[in-house]
């Protein structure tokens, strides 16, 4: 069963397996970055006023509700094939989480520290900047990383349309009924989901305050 | 939208297989996840295993693993078990740790006061560690829910059922009403179904309104 995966032939040249791994992971980090400049902004914004969460909270579970292929398929047959289709889908795939944990986190932010925060001088923003953001991070991350999983796994879909990424393997070795093909592009999307998952733990730990550390890395949602 | 005012009967035949393929799961994980979450509720060895299992599980992709579940149980490429069980496996990867946090959560005191009037381990869990776990389950259920519902349209892009049905033909003859249909058929079965669900959990647990 391994056999396809190990074969060097499929280890070179443009479609090879490094090059539909490096696909891959650049469709999952560009949706990630665009997806965060939408949601985190949106998120901390509803989380820091009050106002709107359950505009918030129902907008994500519509859009979690959204089936990827269709928005893949719809977007292909307006705009056409490519690359552009696969990021419509993938960004709304994964602002859902990433909004919901940014919210979430902030909400959570003990109200006495925003009081004292308040008390001490510090204008809005540098509270939401300075106080509720970072006390917020460990559930922002969580929600990050469970949308860097769905995405990284989702990623795949794209190759239905044509386009590249290691769900290539899955499509081909489906079309050619090569059960080896399909098996090694599923391992190897579930392994780069590992490491990217891996990856992000690494800048959390970077990142988090460790008078937070013991709160953990959240939930998969 | 005209499509399906066109094909109503194609609709409602796909809107049931769609129903059937997501709930099914819904149902089985829900019952297999109970005993599992329990489990892990219990001992951290459990937790230590299923946890991070259930992580992995999430990230092998739900169209390799419906690709895959044919070949590991030997069913036929085109049988609905082959969206049914990788769906089912899904939703207990979700609904473990919903499960294990809920029942973690009970408190203490009240598992000491059942204790002492004398319940038994199985009246207990039925009686009172379980319906106080219901508020976190029913909203693990769901999300595992609505993410069925979406899920089960990959199924199609092997050929079998549901809505996904319309995205896959609806590509093939560049019809957007036709996936548009789709879409909305989705969306409107997950709202529906996440609605009921909340309904459920209110019924179910009067306690959880009051002196909030």
């Amino acid at each position: 069963m391994g056999g396809w995966l190990f074969d060097p032939a499929h280890w070179s040249g443009t479609t090879g397996i490094p090059v539909r791994l490096l696909e891959h992971l650049g469709y999952t980090l560009l949706t990630l970055v665009i997806a965060a400049l939408i949601a985190i902004p949106l998120g901390a914004f509803v989380g820091h006023t009050g106002k709107g969460g359950f505009v918030i909270v129902g907008l994500s579970n519509a859009l979690r509700a959204l089936p990827t292929t269709a928005v893949l398929i719809l977007v292909v047959l307006w705009a056409g094939l490519g690359d552009f289709p696969v990021y419509v889908a993938l960004v709304l795939l994964a602002i859902p989480p990433i909004m919901a944990g940014t919210y979430a986190g902030i909400r959570a932010v003990d109200p006495v520290t925003v009081d004292a925060a308040r008390g001490v001088g510090m204008r809005e923003s540098s509270v939401l900047l300075q106080v509720e953001i970072p006390n917020a991070l460990p559930l922002i991350y969580g929600g990050f990383r469970g949308a860097a999983l769905q995405v990284v796994a989702t990623a795949t879909i794209a190759a239905y349309t044509g386009a590249g990424g290691l769900g290539r393997f899955v499509f081909d070795g489906l079309a050619l009924q090569d059960f080896g093909q399909m098996l090694a592009g599923a391992v190897l999307v579930a392994l780069l989901a590992v490491l990217v998952d891996l990856g992000f733990a690494g800048l959390q730990r970077l990142t988090v305050s460790p008078g937070l550390r013991p709160v953990g890395s959240g939930g998969k949602s | 939208m005209t499509w399906i005012f066109e094909n109503w009967e194609r609709f409602w035949e796909v809107t049931a297989v769609h129903l059937r393929l997501s709930v099914v799961p819904v149902l089985a994980g829900f019952a297999l996840s109970i005993p599992l979450g329990w489990w892990a509720s219990r001992s951290p060895k459990a937790r230590l295993v299923l946890f991070p299992f259930a992580n992995v599980l999430f990230t092998i992709p739900s169209i390799a693993l419906i690709v895959i579940t044919p070949v590991l149980i030997g069913t036929k490429i085109l049988d609905e078990i082959n969206v049914i069980v990788p769906l089912t496996v899904y939703t207990v990867a979700l609904m473990i740790r919903s499960v294990a946090d809920a029942l973690s959560a009970v408190p203490g005191n009240v598992v000491a006061a059942a204790n002492a009037m004398g319940f038994r381990p199985l009246r207990r869990f039925l009686t009172v560690d379980f319906p106080l776990a219901l508020p976190v389950t029913i909203a693990g259920l769901r999300v595992a829910t609505v993410s069925n519902i979406s899920m089960v349209s990959v199924g199609a892009l092997v050929g079998l059922g549901g809505y996904g049905q319309l995205f896959t033909e609806g590509y093939q003859t560049d019809n957007t009403d036709k996936v548009l249909a789709g879409l909305i058929g989705t969306v409107v079965l997950a709202v529906l179904a996440d609605g009921l669900l909340l309904l459920i959990g209110r019924l179910l647990t009067p306690w959880a309104r009051v002196g909030r």
